[in-house]
């Protein structure tokens, strides 16, 4: 099948491919690019697994060709830690709140938080919980991964975590 | 002492042992996408292969014409039945002693049943292949529900298995028979039945599911034709098994396979068997010389790889007036789908379903069960849950219901009534098992009293009696569970699998500097194991948990163990970690006293050392130890600190709990709100307090799930309904609970450590209280038993059958 040349910005730096018009962005991200951080669990935009951030929004990159973001912006979980290599306010809530256990949905769940928490700097539990309800975990039960949330939002706003009374 | 001299719980801290939360060693690479899957593996000309499936859930295959697919750009094979016959792997053995094809041999049994195996050079290369095979098929009638799978006239599904009146688990009564297991006494259950003051009779069905991890079952086979060598990477629960397995069907010296199992994206039962998948590219690497890789797609994992459950009990209780329970029949119909691969220990057809006696003191009990053929996929395994124990505990949770329900006693107090009590452990059940230990009475009454029960059930008639007055159309239910788990498989008298005893295992070589590596025979699913296990040797011979790493999954470097399933790993890998390290600390017990000029016996263990009795400034640490252990070891002795322990459990663990869920039910539209759930989980001794929270939390969930709408069903011609997440219930974390913990501590005597088990403990009790939730806001309108699961609309027809609707 033919070819068509496409570039983007992929965590701050210029890649670009040659892909087939059908091959879909999460492909292109885990085999071209060799960025296997982005994972697929279910391929019919259900499972958020595959979420990356394109041009400020959350999307699901199963459910998108790769010429569909020729050009775009895009942020994916390796372009998540701080710049010095440390964990960030997510990444480290997500640890610290036991957010996560066998940690195949946890890219796409770092990814739509971040997001989240640029639309919503303060979200109240229901709000993160409809913020994260495109995001299926089949291991946390959601509650460690809310608290996770609210531990980044805390530390990006300078304020105190405290975590809710059982 | 000064004060830079570490207090003694300065040092315990410091090694971040048994009982700490520590965080996880895993977030570190998962939270920054540098986990290392199986789709994550790519080798140096690697290939894809993908299925050509059934669409036709019965159908003779008469022609697979593969001319055009392999025209298809990339495309470089198609393998067949007839290409396996020439390794003679045309058909594989399943770990519950049945046969299985691999690729479909003369006919199908259910829909998306394996084919054909494209091979190409991409995955999109190969489903292009998928979409030009021909397979011409001559439709057979299908037979879907299992209550007619026996009768007279039923197709015969199994064509292999003609005039075999003997299946692996003894006698079969018809052609679509697969077993019948009996346990327990029957003579004595009946005659308590016909003295019976009160009884109960109930189907209580528990539907087909899927266990669904967000990581689908996958591999990477690369055959090394040189050496002879074959490299299996998978998402294997139990690596080392799929290596005997291997061997065995593939006759491969069992040296020349190396099994990886890398990071596993979830696990909970569905990928302990062993699938077509892995075979045919296993194959597929063996023909063409290059390695292939194999990735199940979502719909394929819905609907071919493992199912859960499909069991249906009926099952009866005999009583007293007062409410003493005398006896207990249970008669179970298991379907089984086209083959039994139901994935327990060999010797166990039902798995450990007669733990169906649960909590209580049941004089005698019988139980039967009829294993049956259908035209469904294979199965089944057990769903976050020990061996058929979920489906046991929902069962019998489920009939102390219906029992208060009819004796009109409040379903704690009958259960209170009727538990085993403290001094009876070890408890000998009427159905063959020697429950280890627990105090039931304690963690029930704490139930009770933090839920304020009392107070729940007085909120609920005052709403029942605002509902006749037709002041409100909310009715309000009240679950109880209380389950107890047998966990653990297992002492080797009676547990294997394929004749291999389920031990497990753990290898444990400490460095010169103090730091050290432990393999082992499991393999974690996202249970956290290497944080874990390493809080076990750390408590156990004093070297920082930070210090240990834990390596699991390479059954080249791996001690043999059996892996990872049915709650297994802490009671028996867990064991061995204990057992291994007392080794290490007994060898550095006699360093120590050759370097401290003492006899050993004159030295006493001090959290992270030996110290001499009675002259406490004579320590040794243990990190010195480990460099004394390189050069200057007693006269006699070998030098290094290393040990290996392979435990078989001298008996399986009974964890424990109680659980209240409290939900409200609109009648008019069946939209339940759990309003609270509380679980009170006893596993024995608590290794990593956030890793079991969190692991409760998980098992919750799924058990909401469950019990609350995800089902894998099948319309009356064998088409699968439910094959993707529109139509499987998958809750978000808009429809999850809010989770309630708490615990008891009542540990194994019989486990080095005194721990038990916990990870699948709360889908074991989550079932039956949110069940038990519905059915009992339901019972005061006349209703005896609701079947699962309870979603939206099945709850409005409910009320509507019940006449709540006009």
């Amino acid at each position: 099948m033919a070819k068509t040349h496409v570039t983007m910005m992929v965590n701050g730096a210029e890649v670009e491919g040659l892909v087939e018009p059908r091959t879909l962005l999460v492909h292109f991200i885990r085999e071209n690019l060799g960025m296997t951080g982005t994972h697929i669990g279910c391929e019919t935009t259900h499972c958020g697994a595959c979420t990356v951030d394109i041009d400020g929004m959350s999307v699901k990159s199963c459910t998108m060709f790769a010429v569909q973001a020729n050009g775009s912006d895009i942020i994916t979980v390796e372009g998540m830690a701080n710049a010095d290599g440390t964990l960030s306010a997510l990444q480290e809530g997500f640890r610290m709140m036991h957010g996560l256990q066998c940690g195949f949905c946890t890219p796409g769940m770092i990814m739509r938080a971040h997001r989240l928490l640029k639309e919503n700097p303060s979200p109240s539990e229901p709000e993160i919980r409809m913020g994260i309800s495109g995001n299926i975990c089949r291991c946390t039960g959601y509650q460690n991964i809310v608290k996770a949330i609210q531990y980044a939002a805390a530390k990006i706003n300078g304020v105190e975590f405290q975590e809710a009374a059982e | 002492m000064n004060d830079l001299t570490p207090t003694r719980e300065q040092r315990t801290a410091a090694l971040e042992g048994m009982g700490c939360k520590r965080k996880r060693v895993e977030d570190i690479r998962f939270t920054q996408g540098k986990g290392n899957y199986v789709d994550d593996v790519k080798l140096p000309g690697m290939l894809h292969g993908d299925f050509v499936r059934s669409p036709h859930p019965h159908a003779r295959v008469k022609k697979i014409d593969d001319t055009e697919a392999l025209k298809v750009p990339g495309v470089l094979a198609v393998i067949t039945a007839e290409t396996l016959k020439t390794v003679n792997l045309a058909w594989m053995p399943t770990l519950a002693g049945d046969v299985q094809m691999v690729l479909a041999d003369g006919k199908v049994l259910f829909q998306n049943q394996e084919v054909a195996f494209v091979v190409a050079t991409d995955r999109y290369a190969a489903d292009d292949g998928i979409n030009k095979v021909v397979v011409e098929y001559e439709p057979l009638p299908p037979l879907v529900d299992p209550f007619k799978s026996m009768d007279a006239n039923a197709p015969v599904l199994r064509e292999d298995l003609a005039g075999k009146t003997t299946g692996a688990h003894g006698p079969r009564k018809h052609h679509n028979h697969i077993f019948e297991w009996t346990v327990g006494d029957k003579d004595l259950t009946d005659a308590a039945f016909r003295k019976a003051e009160v009884s109960i009779k109930e189907m209580i069905s528990y539907h087909r599911t899927h266990p669904s991890p967000l990581e689908t079952c996958q591999c990477v086979c690369s055959f090394d034709k040189i050496k002879g060598e074959l490299t299996i990477y998978g998402t294997f629960q139990a690596p080392h098994v799929i290596r005997t397995v291997v061997s065995l069907i593939a006759k491969l010296p069992e040296q020349k396979i190396h099994v990886i199992a890398p990071d596993i994206g979830g696990g909970f039962g569905n990928k302990v068997g062993a699938y077509p998948g892995y075979i045919c590219a296993a194959v597929a690497s063996i023909v063409t010389g290059k390695p292939v890789k194999w990735v199940e797609d979502r719909i394929e994992n819905l609907t071919a790889t493992s199912f859960a459950r499909d069991y249906h009990m009926t099952t009866e209780i005999a009583a007293t007036k007062d409410g003493k329970v005398t006896g207990l029949r249970v008669h179970v119909l298991a379907d089984h789908g086209a083959f039994d691969a139901c994935a327990d220990p060999s010797k166990w057809p039902a798995g450990f379903f007669n733990i169906v006696t649960g909590s209580y003191d049941f004089p005698t009990a019988h139980l039967a069960v009829d294993g049956v053929y259908t035209n469904k996929a294979p199965g089944g395994v057990a769903y976050r849950c020990s061996f058929r124990v979920t489906e046991a505990a929902y069962c019998i949770e489920r009939a102390m219901d219906i029992l208060a329900q009819k004796l009109n006693m409040d379903p704690a107090e009958l259960r209170l009534k009727n538990f085993i009590k403290p001094e009876q452990f070890p408890y000998h059940s009427a159905l063959g098992w020697e429950y280890d230990s627990g105090d039931y009475h304690t963690a029930m009454r704490k139930m009770m009293e933090t839920t304020g029960y009392a107070a729940l059930r007085k909120e609920q008639a005052e709403k029942r009696a605002a509902f006749a007055r037709g002041e409100t159309r909310e009715i309000m239910g009240l679950g109880v569970s209380f389950f107890t788990e047998i966990v653990g498989a297992g002492p080797s008298k009676n547990c294997d699998i394929l004749g291999i005893a389920m031990f497990d295992s753990c290898e444990i070589r400490m460095h010169p500097t103090g730091a050290g590596i432990a393999r082992m025979g499991t393999k974690s699913q996202g249970q956290g194991h290497e944080t874990t296990w390493a809080q076990i040797i750390a408590t156990e011979i004093g070297i920082p948990a930070d210090n240990i790493m834990v390596e699991e999954g390479n059954t080249d470097t791996a001690p043999y163990g059996l892996g990872t399933y049915g709650s297994r790993s802490t009671p028996v890998a867990g064991a061995a970690i204990a057992m291994a390290a007392r080794k290490i600390k007994a060898k550095a017990q006699m360093i120590a006293a050759y370097k401290l000029e003492v006899h050993e016996d004159d030295l006493e263990f001090d959290i992270d050392g030996f110290r001499v009795k009675g002259l406490p400034e004579k320590f040794m640490s243990m990190k010195d130890i480990c460099w004394a252990a390189y050069n200057s070891v007693p006269p006699g002795m070998e030098p290094g600190l290393e040990a290996v322990s392979y435990y078989d459990p001298p008996n399986m663990t009974y964890p424990f709990g109680a659980y209240l869920c409290v939900m409200d039910i609109d009648v008019d539209t069946g939209v339940y709100k759990v309003r609270r759930f509380y679980a009170l989980d006893d596993c024995g001794t608590r290794i990593n307090p956030m890793i079991i929270e969190g692991q409760v939390h998980g098992g919750l969930t799924e058990a909401f799930a469950i019990a609350m709408g995800q089902e894998i069903r099948y319309d009356d011609t064998g088409n699968v309904v439910t094959g993707s997440f529109m139509d499987f219930f998958m809750p978000t974390a808009v429809e999850t609970p809010h989770w309630e913990t708490d615990f008891t501590v009542t540990p194994s005597p019989h486990h080095p450590i005194g721990a038990k088990g916990v990870g699948e403990s709360p889908n074991v009790g989550g079932v039956p209280a949110f069940s038990n939730a519905v059915n009992d806001a339901f019972s005061f309108l006349g209703s005896k038993h609701i079947q699962m699961p309870h979603d939206y609309w099945r709850n409005w027809k409910a009320a509507k059958a019940l006449g709540a609707i006009a």
